[in-house]
């Protein structure tokens, strides 16, 4: 288990994080997910102990390691950039963490070896011992690193951006494959990304951070279906963000009732594309003009315009297209399904 | 020309595009390498070529040309180790540190280079002569540095410093602090990091700054004769014997030397390359 507490930490002027507490249990794999400069990194490394927190406590499995330099953290970490050393081959690189260990505690040469032969198995790189991190390819190098990071055994593992440099085919197989190897081994995990499909497809949970705050811990599915603040709405997938007016416990965007509303003003209401309905034209629900009809594979996104300009990304299936032959300037009728109101100004 | 090799032709043609021509560009530095370094060399063994046995038997056999050339490359090999050592930490200091006067400290580190070798001799007699500044003090304790080899040696140190910094400096940049983050994470220790980790990525540069210092201390001359002494089998150095037999009108002799060096000279350096190049093949970069 893994506890934050209310950790700050500055440089300079800049606030990176601002009385941040979490809680992580022992096995899962957590996701800090934000924009750049949302902290989320400087989480990571105090977690590490590569930064020392301006206030507030960590600890790890119930003891305080607040001041506890990396070395004697026994934790993980794998760098965005990989951090390889270039003059050591593959196995050197693994056997590093065992090798500079002293006294009793250093394992044998030929259990060191076992060790590295077994972690190269695992990171199915069996083959390629002898190799130079120079000859390897950016996922091979990933996979390298962290062999290198599980070799010392550590009770956490940290991530930085783990397939931020990669492309997207390679990102796409090593982020399965690592969700698998955590199922596998039952290690915790935490690792930092600004890409909310990886989020939700690797962790079982989701930390939202913006500006040194969280502002929403999760499941990914709690994240995606109830986003608690506006930020989460918009950083999490694609988003209709428009003005909306609450007045008589009814809430209108652009002459369409969307659903009820309990104080009233004016503020912005979050809907997403599949949760707006294409219909054809019927005299009894709000009318809008289609601007734009686009194939995408699968799916057809397509924008309608409310009567006072406000645009509304909608998403269908080829299916529904094909029925309501949709086509631009074609005028239809339109019903949200699921709406999120948050009443206030500059949301 | 056949169909076949024109392939081959134009993807050479493409892969030097920046200088325009790969045949002027290869014939004119042949051309300048040879007008500048080899026809002298050529100048030289030729000259050396007329040498007969017995003349070279007696040139080698005699203990002041040996000790003098055992001295120049002694003394340079020495003064070439202490830069490596030293030359690293003001290189390390420059790179990973920033203070107040870092811009003036490295500007100071080239002067080596810029002032005239006689001057900076002149002075360094001056300061550790018997009676100068820091010779009066060095002096009661035993150590003697004007008029020694080991005021050969601290010359050449002072004349080979920057070549180290200079060729390390820009390898260190480079040298990502998350390397030593990583080795931290995996527990190694301060020693350990820098003995693993860091100073193998910086070795090869090491080495070409040691190489260059070497050889600039080989043949330095201004600064060293001043405060050498240059007593004939003890502090005389090679290039300082050259001159003199050349004064003598000993022809031979002075080619001979010369002939001797310029050998031991192009054997270290060679050395060194391939050292490098083995250590490049063997990571495959």
């Amino acid at each position: 288990m893994i506890e934050v507490e209310a950790v700050s930490k500055h440089f300079g002027d800049f606030a990176a994080l601002d009385r941040v507490s979490l809680c992580i249990d022992q096995g899962k794999l957590v996701a800090l997910l934000g924009p750049s400069g949302s902290g989320k990194t400087t989480l990571l490394r105090i977690l590490a102990g590569l930064e020392q927190p301006d206030s507030g406590r960590v600890r790890l499995g119930g003891v305080d390691a607040t001041g506890l330099g990396t070395r004697d953290r026994r934790v993980g970490f794998v760098f965005q950039h990989y951090a390889l050393f270039r003059h050591m081959s593959v196995a050197e690189n693994i056997a590093f963490g065992l090798k500079v260990r002293k006294g009793p505690q250093r394992p044998g040469n030929a259990e060191i070896e076992a060790k590295v032969h077994t972690l190269l198995n695992l990171v199915q790189l069996g083959g390629l011992a002898g190799r130079y991190p120079s000859q390897l390819s950016g996922g091979q190098r990933q996979r390298v690193a962290l062999a290198r990071a599980l070799a010392v055994e550590p009770r956490l593992l940290l991530l930085d951006e783990p397939f931020g440099a990669l492309d997207a085919q390679v990102r796409k197989d090593l982020r399965r494959w690592l969700r698998r190897l955590h199922d596998e081994m039952g290690l915790t995990g935490v690792f930092v990304t600004h890409d909310q499909e990886e989020a939700l497809e690797v962790a079982d949970e989701v930390v939202v951070m913006n500006k040194g705050r969280i502002e929403q811990i999760g499941t990914p599915s709690e994240i995606y279906d109830s986003p608690a603040t506006p930020f989460v709405y918009r950083f999490l997938g694609n988003v209709n963000a428009v003005p909306c007016a609450v007045s008589g416990g009814s809430a209108q965007v652009g002459g369409l009732h969307i659903g009820g509303g309990s104080v009233d003003g004016v503020g912005t209401a979050f809907v997403r594309p599949h949760d707006v309905e294409i219909l054809e034209l019927s005299p009894d629900l709000p009318q809008a003009v289609i601007r734009l009809v686009t194939v995408m594979g699968p799916l057809v996104r397509a924008e309608a315009v409310l009567p006072d300009g406000t645009v509304l990304e909608a998403e269908l299936t080829r299916d529904q297209k094909d029925k309501l032959d949709l086509r631009r300037g074609q005028e239809v009728s339109l019903f949200l399904r699921k709406a999120k109101i948050f009443v206030g100004t500059g949301i | 020309m056949t169909t076949a090799a024109l392939p081959l032709l134009r993807r050479t043609r493409v892969a030097s595009s920046v200088i325009p021509g790969f045949a002027p560009a290869l014939g004119f530095t042949l051309f300048y390498l040879s007008l500048v370094v080899l026809l002298p060399l050529a100048a030289l063994l030729l000259k050396a070529a007329g040498t007969t046995f017995e003349q070279w038997g007696r040139i080698l056999g005699d203990s002041r040309v040996l000790s003098a050339l055992g001295l120049s490359f002694g003394g340079a090999f020495a003064a070439a180790l202490i830069n490596a050592v030293f030359g690293l930490l003001v290189a390390w200091v420059l790179v990973r540190y920033s203070f107040p006067g870092r811009k003036i400290i490295d500007a100071l580190v080239d002067l080596p280079f810029a002032l005239p070798t006689a001057v900076a001799g002149i002075a360094l007699t001056a300061l550790y002569a018997p009676n100068g500044w820091l010779g009066r003090h060095l002096e009661p304790l035993g150590l003697k540095v004007a008029f020694t080899p080991l005021g050969v040696v601290v010359a050449m140190v002072f004349i080979g410093l920057p070549f180290v910094v200079r060729t390390v400096e820009p390898v260190l940049q480079d040298v990502d602090l998350e390397l030593e983050e990583a080795a931290a994470s995996l527990g190694a220790d301060r020693l350990q990091t820098f003995f693993r980790v860091i100073l193998p990525a910086i070795a090869p540069s090491l080495l070409t700054g040691f190489s260059l210092a070497l050889a600039r201390a080989v043949g330095e001359y201004g600064s060293v004769i001043f405060i050498a002494g240059n007593l004939p089998g003890v502090s005389e150095i090679a290039p300082l014997l050259i001159i003199t037999k050349l004064e003598q009108y000993d022809y031979v002799g002075a080619t001979a030397i010369a002939a001797v060096m310029l050998a031991i000279s192009f054997t270290l350096l060679l050395a060194v390359n391939l050292l490098q190049k083995w250590r490049r093949a063997r990571m495959g970069a």
